[in-house]
């Protein structure tokens, strides 16, 4: 999830009877799977949550920019090129939408990307992971895209209008990333023995990271439960990485590829595999911003809004001096 | 940071003769750099045929207090609709 960890601004779940009756009729709405629009009364820490959760989402999409953008030059064929640039060039409208849809709740985009560089607003743990031979490519749309869609999806229902209606754009272009990646990882996995060494290698490097993904277990999880009270988290962390489990081990089995957590088994009580926890405390580190790529993503972040920003202001004084030509007429 | 770009809504008509529909915003610093930011976010595939943008700034809206007073008196005027009258079978297709 591009998410994670998304510190709601509220203690706990409020009750009926600690409600004002503005938040009870609030939370009416949301239990009838009515949409919340913009200028619809809300809490101010359903506010508050939903600005640093979508902030947090759109950051992962530009920051998920940069572990591609390393490959666009190497890609093997121009064909592998060109859809790894349309992939990219997802990602950043990707950014936008939900950059728009932050911005409805009365922050400008500005002030997002200040809070980003500054390192006040976190991106998913994911995106501080090298990328190191080309079939990362393959498994970053496969596995990382595909835990990002598991959560994306019931993300569609959320309660917030804008919101969901993002995550539709997001979800409806998202599967085009998934099936690239999988290509790729099929190219490889069948390919000679070095190339299929690559491939095991990618999914041996991006397994555990993508199950982190999804957040902490939901014993840790302490966010959870007013978020999913407001509908603007659907399931827990540990359905949505059970799930992306289940789906991917036969996936693993198709490519001829080994999962590197040995101890996965079939549990037919609970109709899923049994897995292994990936090492949190690593987790924690990478979010704390001493995962191996941390400083360098960062880095790059401010310098592209650093470098930009004379484009940026030329194109406005240029748009205001065409504006102030035309009022002259 | 008072250098931003203003929002622009956006507005696509797509392929079969509809009207033009709200698909998102972007920033942009005038019309036609909103026009052609708006090609590349909401075109990729095949989208649309035409564009419109609107500088948010510019839309007034309704706002969701006045509901009632908007809304509701549609409500009891039911014989708007056709199915209010009820015309025998006999008639046929009407």
């Amino acid at each position: 999830m591009y998410a994670q960890m998304v510190k709601t601004a509220s203690n706990g779940v409020k009750s009926h009877d600690e409600m004002s009756d503005k938040e009870r009729a609030f939370q009416g709405r949301i239990d009838a799977d009515e949409k919340i629009e913009p200028k619809d009364w809300m809490p101010d820490d359903y506010r508050r949550t939903l600005i640093r959760q979508i902030g947090q989402h759109a950051h992962s999409e530009i920051v998920g920019q940069l572990p591609e953008g390393n490959w666009i030059t190497r890609a093997p064929t121009l064909e592998r090129k060109a859809i790894l640039i349309a992939k990219v060039q997802d990602e950043a409208g990707h950014g936008l939408y939900l950059y728009c849809a932050a911005e409805t709740l009365g922050v400008s985009r500005d002030e997002l990307i200040e809070e980003l560089l500054a390192g006040r607003m976190k991106y998913s743990s994911i995106f501080n992971y090298p990328t190191l031979n080309w079939s990362d490519m393959g498994a970053v749309g496969w596995l990382v895209d595909g835990a990002a869609i598991m959560n994306q999806v019931p993300l569609q229902r959320t309660s917030y209008g804008p919101y969901s209606r993002a995550m539709v754009r997001v979800c409806r272009e998202e599967s085009f990333h998934q099936r690239q990646g999988f290509a790729i990882m099929m190219k490889m996995a069948t390919g000679v023995a070095a190339q299929k060494a690559m491939a095991q290698d990618s999914l041996n490097r991006f397994w555990y990271p993508s199950l982190m993904m999804f957040g902490p277990p939901d014993a840790d999880s302490v966010h959870s439960e007013q978020s999913m009270a407001w509908k603007i988290k659907i399931n827990t962390n540990d359905e949505l990485r059970q799930k992306f489990v289940d789906q991917t081990i036969p996936q693993i089995e198709y490519l001829g590829l080994e999962c590197p957590d040995k101890t996965i088994t079939w549990n037919d009580e609970k109709g899923g595999y049994d897995y292994a926890q990936p090492d949190w405390n690593e987790f924690f580190d990478v979010i704390k911003g001493n995962g191996p790529c941390n400083k360098e993503r960062l880095a790059a972040r401010v310098k592209a809004w650093e470098d930009g920003e004379w484009v940026r202001d030329g194109l406005l004084a240029h748009a205001k001096k065409k504006a102030a030509r035309v009022a002259a007429e | 940071m008072s250098n931003e770009w203003p929002l622009w809504e956006v507005f696509i008509r797509g392929q079969h003769g509809m009207s033009h529909r709200h698909v998102g915003s972007l920033h942009a610093p005038d019309g036609e750099m909103a026009i052609k930011n708006a090609r590349d976010v909401y075109t990729r595939r095949n989208e649309g045929i035409s564009i419109w943008v609107v500088e948010a700034a510019n839309i007034s809206a309704s706002s969701p207090s006045d509901k009632g007073p908007l809304y509701e008196p549609s409500n009891s005027k039911v014989y708007r609709h056709p199915s209010f009258f009820d015309i025998p079978d006999d008639v046929g297709a009407m």
